[in-house]
């Protein structure tokens, strides 16, 4: 690899947005989007001029499900795009309707997910556990667990409650949550899938009694006074992997000078997004009808983290609930996609094998990520940590995840899909 | 003789629903069905089990029916995307022309891709036909703009109609612009200036 990475000087004393500069021979990628705020370190580097100093004209594309994202990049019409993290594991796996290989060598921030339920749902919580209004998350679950209990002793319909994907961080992050309040996400409520800019109506008409999806949806229901927040996801798991660039390994392979260059406008655009006093900008490219078309000032609350969670106008502030490059968020983890393989096993998707495990560690790339940005030191050494074990990055519930021991791990899973191992769906 | 096999339509576009289903039952498929609306759609499937089902992938429906597909529970049958993946180049084809298929697997390819052909064909038909129809559409905007602008110019300048029409086309010709443009500019100013 010829390529030299520039800018690390002044991306120590805080990056500035490049002038535009036109290179003359651009170097053009297409990408696909769906328009969420995690979006927002590739629409700034594109916007902002930083692929522009690396010589490449990011072509974006708006598009409407992560299915078509999928096939899209399948199929050549894109180059890279902003995928759900789960994505290329479940590729990896032969998971899914038409799984194509795909690699992720960026992740693109942390944050971003809650969890909403309907006023009316929260109301019974609050009267059946004695709810306060500013309970933590795993209290907001055990609630929840109550009111099931009551809703079963009296023959009522159990909570449906929405989220994006099959293979999404807002799946297993809901089943999480749910079941370290007690909840089993298949026998005790009824799992559906909403595409998020249609969460906050499916709420409001009924349809759905709860979500977990991206930013901005989650305020958006609060501010239509139809939705609750008892979650977020720094509540669940701070680290837990979101989105990443996905990309083609073909593609990957016949352009690694464009793939490194592309890592390192995707860095600074990130450092840049992480700035405080650049939300405001951020927040007004986001909010462009061709990108995200949602109001500025609720884009501008999202990214500094200030939640309105009912529609009574409780407050509540959560620190780097978006975290586009700091900490490390754009590295990928490979124990990261092992604890998503560990989630797919623990819910019945794949059952556990070593050549699953084999395939699962392809998925996300390190490797490429430290060849474009070089050594740093805020660039990990490693490519597999024990997650959950720093004293800022625990789960809700507590234990630790060592991708040494997934069947263990599982195992130890109180709530489970049992005997989803013995069946295998892995052509679904 | 596909007749046996089971086809259900999931698009929210009445008009190209119906381009799509006239053109199976032309081929022979008589069960075909159609759906319009998200709602329901879960159960649909269920009851009517389906061979093939092609769907619109400007939907973001599509999300959930792979949340559907991946519980082989409530579908019983598997479903793939497209029954052979290494026939990248049909796939690629529908893709582009915003068509998707899910195929219960173990379909034969040879019953399937006349199938997607056919879709691919006629979503191809709707998307020209709705060009023609904004072509059509544009065409008649521009041809009242013209009589506008020759109205205006017989009544200021006194001229006849083909002076009107000769003189607007001169001044395109000369601008190197069209004709409807220079149309539109001739109202425009007599708009602003109220005559």
């Amino acid at each position: 690899m010829s390529f030299i990475p520039t800018g690390i000087d002044q991306h120590k004393s805080g990056p500035t947005s490049p002038a535009t500069i036109r290179a003359a021979s651009a170097k053009l990628v297409r990408a696909g989007f769906i328009p969420l705020v995690d979006a927002a370190v590739l629409i700034a580097a594109s916007e902002l001029g930083f692929a522009t100093r690396e010589g490449i004209q990011i072509d974006l594309v708006k598009d409407v499900s992560w299915a078509n994202i999928r096939d899209r990049l399948a199929f050549r019409q894109f180059d890279i795009a902003h995928m759900l993290a789960p994505m290329p594991v479940a590729s990896a796996l032969g998971l899914g309707s038409n799984p194509s290989p795909t690699i992720a060598p960026f992740m693109l921030g942390r944050g971003g997910n809650a969890i909403t339920l309907s006023v009316e749902l929260y109301r019974r919580m609050q009267e059946k556990a004695g709810l306060a209004g500013h309970e933590d998350a795993l209290t907001n679950a055990k609630a929840l667990k109550l009111v099931i209990e009551e809703m079963r002793a009296k023959g009522e319909a159990l909570p449906v409650l929405g989220m994006t994907y099959p293979f999404s961080s807002h799946n297993y992050e809901l089943r999480y949550w749910l079941s370290a309040g007690g909840i089993h996400p298949e026998e005790d409520v009824k799992l559906v899938v909403v595409p998020p800019p249609m969460t906050s109506d499916a709420l409001s008409a009924g349809a759905i009694d709860g979500f977990c999806v991206g930013a901005p949806w989650n305020m958006v229901a609060v501010a239509r006074e139809v939705g609750r927040i008892v979650a977020v996801k720094a509540d669940i798991w701070p680290s837990s992997p979101e989105k990443v660039i996905g990309v083609r390994p073909e593609w990957a392979e016949q352009n690694p000078q464009t793939l490194s260059r592309l890592i390192v406008a995707l860095d600074r655009a990130a450092a840049w997004c992480d700035i405080p006093d650049n939300r405001r900008d951020l927040a007004q490219i986001l909010a462009e009808p061709r990108y995200l078309d949602v109001p500025i000032d609720i884009l501008h609350r999202v990214l500094a983290g200030q939640f309105t969670t009912d529609p009574n106008g409780t407050e509540r502030t959560v620190p780097d609930y978006f975290t586009f490059h700091r900490q490390g968020a754009n590295f990928p983890w490979i124990s990261q996609a092992q604890w998503i393989f560990s989630q797919m096993v623990r819910w019945g998707q794949v059952p556990y094998s070593a050549e699953a495990y084999r395939q699962v560690a392809s998925a996300f790339r390190p490797d490429l990520y430290r060849n474009a940005l070089g050594c740093r030191s805020d660039i990990p050494m490693e490519d597999v940590r024990i997650e959950g074990n720093a004293e800022d990055d625990v789960f809700i519930d507590g234990t630790t995840f060592d991708p040494e021991d997934i069947r263990g791990y599982v195992a130890r899973s109180r709530i489970r899909n049992i005997g989803s191992e013995a069946t295998n769906q892995s052509d679904v | 003789m596909n007749a046996a096999l089971s086809i259900m339509i999931f698009d929210e576009n009445r008009i190209r629903a119906a381009i799509i289903e006239e053109g199976l039952r032309e081929a022979g498929h008589t069960h075909v069905v159609v759906l319009h609306d998200i709602v329901g759609l879960a159960r649909q499937i269920e009851i009517i089990g389906p061979d093939v089902i092609v769907i619109d992938i400007e939907t973001p429906n599509r999300d959930m029916l792979e949340h559907l597909f991946q519980l082989t529970r409530s579908v019983r049958k598997p479903i793939a995307m497209f029954v052979d993946r290494s026939d990248t180049l049909s796939i690629e084809a529908a893709v582009e022309a915003g068509v998707s298929a899910y195929v219960v697997d173990g379909l034969r390819k040879e019953r399937v891709k006349p199938i997607l052909d056919m879709a691919v064909s006629r979503f191809k038909a709707f998307s020209r036909l709705q060009q023609e129809l904004a072509d059509a559409k544009s065409a008649l905007e521009e041809r009242k703009i013209i009589d506008r602008a020759k109205g205006i110019l017989m009544k200021s300048r006194k001229l006849t109609e083909d002076e009107a029409y000769a003189l607007l086309r001169q001044t395109a010709m000369n601008e190197k612009k069209k004709l409807a443009d220079i149309a539109q500019s001739v109202v425009m100013a007599a708009a602003i200036l109220g005559s």
